[in-house]
C-alpha cells in the first residue's frame, strides 16, 4: 500500500535564534501507509503535539520534508491549504473550539468552506453526525446547550465532515469518564473499519493504543524511539517505562512476577491474555509438582 | 471542637437553571481535617458540580455547604474561604493568566498582597513540588498540556491552602506527569496536612485515597475505603466506571475457575497474591519501589 504521510529527516525549533530555542522534534523520519490505524504515545513534552500539527502544515519543518499522499506539502507554500482538507485534526478538548449558533451549522463550517454545494454539504453533516452518535433532535441545538462529551463528540464531527484521507486526533478521550471513552474510540474504530480513512490517534493511555491501534510511533524528545506493530512495542515494557512511559497496571503485575522470579511472559496488556496465560503456568507449575494436591 | 470537619455539605441540591433538574441531589458529606478523598462518577453525574460548591464558585439552591464550620453563602468571609481552599480544574488553558511561568504562580499571593521576600520564597518552593522550577522563566504557552497543568497547581500551593480540590486536575496529564502531580498531593496531605478532595476517573488515582465517594445522578451511590468500593467489582461498573486493573483481573480469574481474593486494587499485592496460587510459596521480599 502506499503511503500516505511520509517524513523525512524533520527539524522543527521553537524560537530559532533566540535564546529559549527549544528544538522540539530532533531528524525524525518514518512513513504511514494509506488505511493504517496507527497510535502515537510519548511523555509530555516529547513532541507529539508539534509532530502532529506538522501533517497539514500548521507547523512548517525548520529543515525535513512532509509528503502526504507523495506531495511535498511545502513545495508552494501557497496551495497549503489544500493539504488542511486532507488531512482532518482533531485536537485537544475540541469542544472549546465550537462558536457557530446550531450544532448543524457547525459541523457545516468545515465543509461549507470547501465551497461545497449546499447538497453535499448536507449530506456530509448528515453523515458525520451519524458516525459519532448525534441524533437529528441535536442537530438544532445550540452547541453550548450540550454536555461535554457531546460537543465532544460535535467536535469531531465537524472534522469528519471534510472526509480528510487522513484523521488525526491528539487525546480524543481526554476527560471522559470510562464509558464516553470506549464509545468515542469504538465510533473512530468504526469510522475507521467502514471508510478505510487513515487514522493517528495520539494518546497517553496505553490501554486504549493497545486495544486500537495496528502500529505504535514512540516518541522520546522529539525523536522516533520506536516505531513497531502493536505487540511488539508491548513486549518491550521494561523499555518503555525507561523512557517514562507508563505500561498498563496488568502489565506491571507480570512484570513484577519475572521479578520474583517466575518464568512467565512480559508482553502481556490486556486482561483476557492475562488470564490465558496464568491460567497455562498454573497447569504447567501443578504438572511439575507431580498433582501434589 | 477538636475534631472539626474541614468540608461537610448537609442535604445539598443544586440546580443549574430554576425548573431544571437537581445536578446535586439532597447530598450530605463530611471530609475530615488531614483527611484525602476521591470521588468517582460517570459524567454529569454531578461531582464537579458538587466540587465548585466547596469554594463557594456555586452556592447551593438547597441545605448548606460549611467550611471549617462557616457556611459558604456567608459573603463577608469568601475571601478568606478561597485562601483556604484552592481548587485545580481540568485545562491549564484556562487558568493561565500571566506571560511566565513564574509570575503566574505569583498571582495569587500579589493580589492577596504577600511581601515580596514571603512571595519569593513561597513562589520558589511551590514550583519545585509541582517539578516546574526550571521552566520558571519559560512562557507558558511554550509549555506542554501538563507542564502548563503544573504550573496552575503550583499557584494553588503557593495560597498555602488547607484544602485542595482537584477537578479532575490530572485528566490531560501522561501517566508520568500524573504520577507527578499526584505524589506531589499526597506529599502535601501527609507532611503539610493538607485536605484533599480528588475528582478524578483515574481507578488508580482513587485506590491511593483514604476513602472512595462513588456518584450517580447527584448523589452517593457508594463509599467506603478503597479495597470496599472496588472488591464489588459488578456494582462499579453498573456506574459505568473500571476497577483498577489488578481487581479486574482477580475477578476475571475466579470467573475462568483460579479463584482469587476480591480485594486486590495494587499491583504489588496483587503479583504476591498469584506467585502464592501459583507456587504455594510467600514471594520474596525483594525491592521495593
Amino acid at each position: 500500500m502506499p503511503d500516505i504521510i511520509k517524513v523525512e529527516h524533520l527539524r522543527y525549533v521553537y524560537s530559532p535564534g533566540m535564546p529559549d530555542a527549544t528544538t522540539a522534534l530532533d531528524d525524525i523520519s518514518f512513513s504511514i501507509r494509506e488505511g493504517e490505524f496507527v497510535g502515537v504515545i510519548g511523555s509530555t513534552g516529547c513532541g507529539k503535539s508539534t509532530l502532529i500539527s506538522h501533517f497539514n502544515g500548521i507547523n512548517r519543518p525548520t529543515s525535513g520534508k512532509i509528503y502526504i499522499g507523495g506531495e511535498d506539502i511545502w513545495a508552494d507554500p501557497s496551495q497549503i491549504r489544500r493539504f488542511r482538507f486532507q488531512v482532518g485534526l482533531v485536537f485537544q478538548y475540541p469542544e472549546y473550539q465550537l462558536f457557530e449558533e446550531t450544532v448543524r451549522r457547525d459541523i457545516a463550517y468545515g465543509p461549507r468552506n470547501m465551497q461545497l454545494d449546499e447538497a453535499e454539504v448536507e449530506r456530509r453533516v448528515r453523515e458525520a453526525a451519524a458516525f459519532c452518535g448525534i441524533g437529528e433532535d441535536m442537530l438544532e441545538k445550540s452547541p453550548f446547550d450540550l454536555s461535554g462529551g457531546q460537543k465532544r463528540r460535535v467536535a469531531i464531527a465537524g472534522v469528519l465532515a471534510m472526509e480528510p484521507r487522513v484523521l488525526v486526533l491528539d487525546e480524543p478521550a481526554a476527560g471522559l469518564d470510562p464509558e464516553g471513552r470506549d464509545t468515542i474510540l469504538s465510533q473512530i474504530k468504526e469510522f475507521h473499519r467502514r471508510t478505510g480513512t487513515t487514522i493517528v490517534l495520539v494518546s497517553h493511555s496505553m490501554e486504549d493504543i493497545a486495544k486500537y491501534a495496528d502500529r505504535v510511533l514512540v516518541l522520546d524528545a522529539g525523536r522516533v524511539a520506536m516505531f513497531d506493530e502493536t505487540a511488539k512495542v508491548f513486549a518491550r515494557a521494561p523499555e518503555l517505562l525507561a523512557l517514562g512511559l507508563s505500561v498498563p497496571e496488568v502489565t506491571k503485575v507480570f512484570l513484577r512476577l519475572r521479578e520474583f522470579g517466575l518464568d512467565i511472559p512480559a508482553d502481556v496488556y490486556t486482561i483476557p491474555y492475562a488470564v490465558k496465560t496464568l491460567l497455562a503456568a498454573r497447569e504447567r507449575m501443578q504438572g511439575k509438582a507431580g498433582q501434589t494436591c | 471542637m477538636t475534631e472539626q470537619n474541614m468540608l461537610e455539605a448537609q442535604r445539598v441540591a443544586f440546580r443549574y437553571t430554576e425548573d431544571g433538574p437537581n445536578a446535586v441531589d439532597g447530598l450530605s458529606l463530611a471530609v475530615r481535617r488531614g483527611e484525602f478523598v476521591a470521588v468517582l462518577g460517570a459524567n454529569g453525574c454531578g461531582k464537579s458540580t458538587l466540587a465548585k460548591h466547596f469554594n463557594a464558585i456555586l452556592l447551593p439552591s438547597e441545605g448548606c455547604v460549611l467550611v471549617e464550620g462557616v457556611p459558604t453563602a456567608d459573603e463577608d468571609r469568601l475571601l478568606e474561604l478561597r485562601q483556604k481552599v484552592g481548587m485545580v480544574f481540568q485545562n491549564p488553558d484556562n487558568q493561565i493568566v500571566a506571560t511566565v511561568v513564574e509570575e503566574d504562580v505569583a498571582f495569587a499571593l500579589e493580589n492577596l498582597g504577600v511581601e515580596p521576600g514571603e512571595m519569593r520564597r513561597r513562589v520558589d518552593e511551590a514550583m519545585k513540588l509541582a517539578g516546574i522550577y526550571k521552566y520558571r522563566d519559560k512562557a507558558p504557552h511554550h509549555l506542554s498540556g501538563g507542564q502548563k497543568q503544573r504550573v496552575a497547581i503550583a499557584g494553588v500551593i503557593a495560597m498555602q491552602p488547607d484544602c485542595l480540590i482537584l477537578d479532575e486536575a490530572t485528566a490531560m496529564l501522561d501517566p508520568i506527569g500524573r504520577e507527578k502531580v499526584m505524589h506531589t498531593v499526597h506529599r502535601l496531605n501527609r507532611e503539610c496536612g493538607i485536605t484533599v478532595v480528588a475528582i478524578t476517573h483515574y481507578m488508580e488515582e482513587a485506590a491511593r485515597a483514604d476513602r472512595v465517594i462513588v456518584m450517580s445522578h447527584g448523589r452517593i451511590a457508594m463509599e467506603g475505603t478503597p479495597k470496599e468500593v472496588f472488591s464489588r467489582v459488578d456494582e462499579v461498573r453498573r456506574l459505568h466506571l473500571d476497577v483498577p486493573q489488578p481487581a479486574e483481573l482477580c475477578c476475571a480469574l475466579t470467573q475462568a475457575g483460579m479463584p482469587m481474593p476480591d480485594d486486590l486494587i495494587g499491583v504489588d499485592e496483587c503479583a504476591r497474591a498469584l506467585y502464592r496460587a501459583l507456587t504455594g510459596k510467600e514471594a520474596p521480599q525483594c525491592r521495593t519501589s
